[in-house]
């Protein structure tokens, strides 16, 4: 599957985030496995509505990191997508 | 050493099984009912893990169902904020002991299938079990839990591939999970009559990757690689004692659950230890970290951060010596060893079925 800007991402609907106190970490938690995930990684899934596109998760990121993130959204969405963790909406 | 938070807890509650499966990965000689864990250490066991920082938790055997305090089990661990599966056979999954264990807050049923073909099915597990399968198929499905099934590959039905991806398809399943025969315990014991020829192993592999693009969104499909087939050895586990701890049913703590064959490691219990100080500290976990104890060529072989010279157990079970690189991998003299139990499979096809006894059964 490929991403692209308009690809409207969604965890799969088995997988859940998490926070965990032990690590203090953020972490995505599904049958079988775990993602611990950076700080990044974090707020790009949060965004992950099933609503919004990745154009839509880009642009809020983009304010708050004040660069340009499209590219790296549609990287980091399209490592979980090939595990099938996030689908497409 | 900088130590890991495991991630995953394997917790066999009990060797106590309906099915005789002869590929099963307990070992020969089974913990009977009365050496079992009570309730109260594994919901300590359960506790401490999380403190460890566990996240992923399961729920196996043996048939955990035999135990009927399944469901205060998966209560606890959810109330510590486990991610929990039931690794079951079907077998005892009625619905009031289902909506139990969904009010408990299990998320995650596993249900093994021994075959598509229901006659085949019944020969390897020992009883007739699929009706009971197919009807705990649907209750998982009804309310609502993710779905997983099992089917382990071997001689005798790795041809019909094709056909447990289907029937996996109709039941519903989330996940499929179709796993060549790992040869451990019950399996090893077995091997002759269960290894499959390369060129099965072949089929079977271009059947699963084509299925996985048709099934892609709708059911995942895994499938686990028959390592005597392959050119190097499995990473097993991600490394020894890094992310991985099973809990026998007598409570004795390991790194992997074929560990159980190393005879010259002694494994503590959770009678006896807090899980923290076993993973920490208890010189079996501490045995094949890092790379100090590794021969050659693992020692100076760049693939030892891929692999970390395989598996323990295996190179234990295979050559005597827990320290000698996994005989599966081909940059080792001791591939022969591999060789010759592939070629030597090709005959005999009597099954010795798994049984709880006393004693081992010999046939």
């Amino acid at each position: 599957m490929t991403l692209t800007a308009t690809s409207v991402p969604v965890l799969w609907r088995l997988a859940r985030l998490e926070f965990d106190p032990v690590r203090k970490q953020r972490v995505l938690l599904y049958p079988e496995g775990v993602v611990l995930l950076n700080d990044t990684g974090a707020a790009i899934l949060d965004l992950c509505d099933g609503r919004r596109s990745i154009g839509d998760v880009a642009t809020i990121l983009g304010e708050r990191y004040h660069r340009e993130v499209v590219d790296d959204v549609i990287e980091y969405l399209s490592r979980l997508a090939d595990q099938e963790l996030i689908r497409v909406a | 050493m900088l130590l890991n938070h495991p991630t995953t807890l394997l917790a066999e509650i009990t060797h106590r099984c309906p099915l005789h499966c002869p590929y099963c990965s307990n070992p020969l000689e089974m913990t009977r009912a009365d050496g079992e864990l009570t309730t109260e250490d594994w919901t300590r066991v359960f506790t401490e893990a999380r403190e460890l920082g566990v996240l992923q938790l399961g729920l196996s055997g043996g048939e955990p169902l035999v135990r009927p305090d399944v469901e205060a089990l998966a209560a606890h661990a959810r109330a510590v904020g486990l991610y929990t599966t039931l690794v079951t056979s079907g077998v005892g999954l009625t619905r009031p002991r289902a909506e139990k264990l969904r009010e408990a807050g299990l998320e995650h049923i596993q249900i093994s299938f021994q075959d598509s073909d229901d006659a085949a099915a019944d020969h390897v597990a020992g009883m007739s079990a699929v009706p009971q399968k197919r009807s705990a198929a649907a209750i998982v499905r009804e309310l609502g839990f993710a779905f997983s099934i099992n089917v382990v590959l071997h001689r005798a039905n790795i041809d019909r591939v094709g056909d447990m991806i289907e029937m996996a398809a109709s039941l519903g399943a989330d996940r499929l999970e179709l796993a060549n025969t790992q040869y451990y315990g019950w399996a090893l014991e077995n091997r002759n009559a269960l290894m499959p020829t390369r060129a099965q192993v072949d089929a079977a592999a271009d059947i699963a990757e084509a299925a996985k693009g048709r099934h892609r969104g709708r059911m995942q499909i895994v499938y686990v690689l028959p390592d005597y087939h392959e050119t190097y050895p499995k990473p097993c586990y991600g490394g020894w004692g890094k992310h991985y701890l099973m809990v026998a049913p007598d409570g004795r703590t390991l790194p992997c659950h074929g560990a159980t064959h190393i005879t010259t490691l002694r494994f503590d219990s959770v009678r006896d230890r807090p899980l923290r100080w076993i993973w920490e500290e208890s010189p079996a976990f501490q045995a094949f970290r890092g790379d100090a104890w590794m021969q050659e060529p693992c020692r100076t072989c760049p693939r030892k951060a891929i692999d970390f010279g395989g598996c323990r157990c295996q190179a234990f079970a295979l050559t005597g010596d827990a320290t000698n690189p996994d005989p599966v991998c081909t940059l080792t003299p001791l591939r022969t060893i591999i060789d010759r139990a592939v070629q030597d499979a090709a005959g005999a096809h009597v099954y010795r079925f798994r049984y709880l006894s006393l004693e081992p059964q010999r046939v």
